[in-house]
């Protein structure tokens, strides 16, 4: 599995884990499709961004700080799309860092290079 | 009557053992190494004006100077990065046989032992050794004299193994009789524990050499099998406890006085070193559920931690959600 594949792959998994959180607050649980279908989305996104990062640059240090930094930012975009006054900044943000962190950390320990192309 | 001094005595020994070079392409620099039946020699190739090692038998014996060919032939089919490439072979205006060879510059295992490498260093250090020997076997050559003073490692870390004065090729009906096959064992000056037969001549090196090579018996590719364990077990002799277990049943697996017992193929031994970095099993040491789940955790632990922390805060923000 090459390395953009493996974080979206990841990205996919750990976003419905994380939509599926969502059931744990009554208040939103109406919603859980939308939520689960759009964490889901958010996941992918920051795993094919953190995976081609990793295909690019062969640093351990540098694709947690690179997969933190897109779990944050996309994290805070979800939050500026939230209705009403509350953006739930710390809920959601935190653990996007995370998923981003854990991305980053993967897709740099693991998940193939690209071969080089024979002359 | 006057006496000569050490000094003077060691200068005449030192310039009768040199071999006469007159009419060749090469200038004698100095003494490298003396073996059994010869020496080795740094000169100066004065066609290529590059310093080269030559080797050189110093009595006049035909199958001395017949092994000293096989020999230098059978380096010259090992076309490896691990091993010393043959540059010229020929016989000196006084009809002394010798080949040359690159010249090494660097360090003997053996003068490496007590230097601060990391296990992990070693380990990779021994699959080098590994890989040019595992070249040789597949080639149709075993080495027979593997030992730590017949591996040198050159400045930029790579691993050459040297001394093929014993080596033979498979399918030739390989005895490994101590009636004549014998070895310089170069730098044999180095190796004060050479095994010597009752002639004088040089056969491996107690503790390197496999039982059956030992008793003359019929020898294949296990009896370097056996010599790379011994190797394994020199490198290893200070490695930490925790890994020592895993580790040591590799290097007594490879050192199984039966050789039924042994890895087959330099290959399989070379696997499970990689197996054991790699932080996976090794063959030579089942192990329980509960060691394997423990490693599983110790070669994983930032990914579980990573883990962890993320089902930690989850939990901790529906614990503190919001009412």
């Amino acid at each position: 599995m090459n390395k953009p594949v493996l974080g979206l792959v990841l990205g996919g998994i750990l976003g419905i884990f994380d939509g599926l959180s969502a059931w744990f607050t009554p208040a939103v649980r109406s919603q859980m499709m939308g939520i689960v279908i759009g964490s889901t989305v958010k996941g992918l996104i920051a795993g094919i961004l953190i995976g081609y990062f990793a295909r690019k640059v062969n640093s351990l240090a540098l694709g947690i700080v690179f997969g933190l930094s897109v779990g944050l930012l996309l994290a805070y975009g979800v939050c500026m799309m939230q209705p009403g006054p509350n953006h739930y900044y710390f809920e959601i943000m935190l653990p996007g860092g995370i998923v981003g962190t854990i991305i980053g950390y993967a897709t740099q320990r693991f998940g193939q290079q690209p071969r080089a192309i024979a002359d | 009557m006057t006496f000569l001094s050490d000094s003077a005595l060691e200068r005449l020994r030192a310039a009768a053992d040199a071999p006469d070079l007159a009419g060749t392409r090469y200038r004698l620099l100095g003494k490298l190494g003396e073996g059994g039946m010869g020496g080795v020699f740094r000169v100066e190739d004065s066609t290529l004006e590059r310093e080269v090692a030559l080797k050189v038998i110093n009595v006049d014996d035909p199958g001395l100077s017949a092994r000293l060919l096989q020999e230098a032939r059978v380096i010259a089919k090992l076309e490896h990065p691990g091993i010393v490439p043959v540059h010229d072979a020929g016989t000196l205006p006084a009809g002394r046989p010798y080949y040359t060879m690159k010249l090494v510059q660097g360090k003997r295992l053996d003068e490496m032992s007590n230097e601060a490498v990391g296990t992990s260093d070693r380990l990779r250090m021994f699959l080098r050794i590994c890989e040019p020997v595992a070249f040789a076997h597949a080639h149709g050559v075993l080495h027979r004299d593997l030992k730590p003073a017949n591996i040198m490692i050159g400045p930029f870390g790579e691993v050459l193994v040297m001394d093929w004065g014993l080596s033979k090729l498979l399918g030739e009906g390989i005895a490994s009789s101590n009636n004549g096959a014998t070895s310089e064992g170069w730098p044999a000056n180095s190796a004060p524990a050479a095994f010597a037969t009752a002639h004088g001549s040089v056969l491996g090196t107690p503790g390197y050499m496999a039982p059956e090579q030992r008793n003359g018996e019929t020898v294949d590719q296990r009896a370097d099998v056996y010599a790379l364990g011994a190797i394994l077990e020199f490198l290893l002799h200070d490695a930490q406890p925790r890994a020592a277990a895993r580790l040591s049943a590799i290097w007594r697996k490879a050192k199984s006085e039966a050789r039924s017992r042994r890895y087959a193929s330099v290959t399989d031994l070379a696997d499970d070193v990689s197996q054991f970095l790699d932080g996976l099993p090794v063959s030579a040491y089942p192990e329980g559920v509960l060691s394997r789940v423990w490693r599983w955790i110790a070669r994983n632990r930032t990914w579980i931690l990573l883990l962890l922390v993320y089902v930690v805060v989850r939990a901790l923000l529906i614990f503190f959600r919001p009412r």
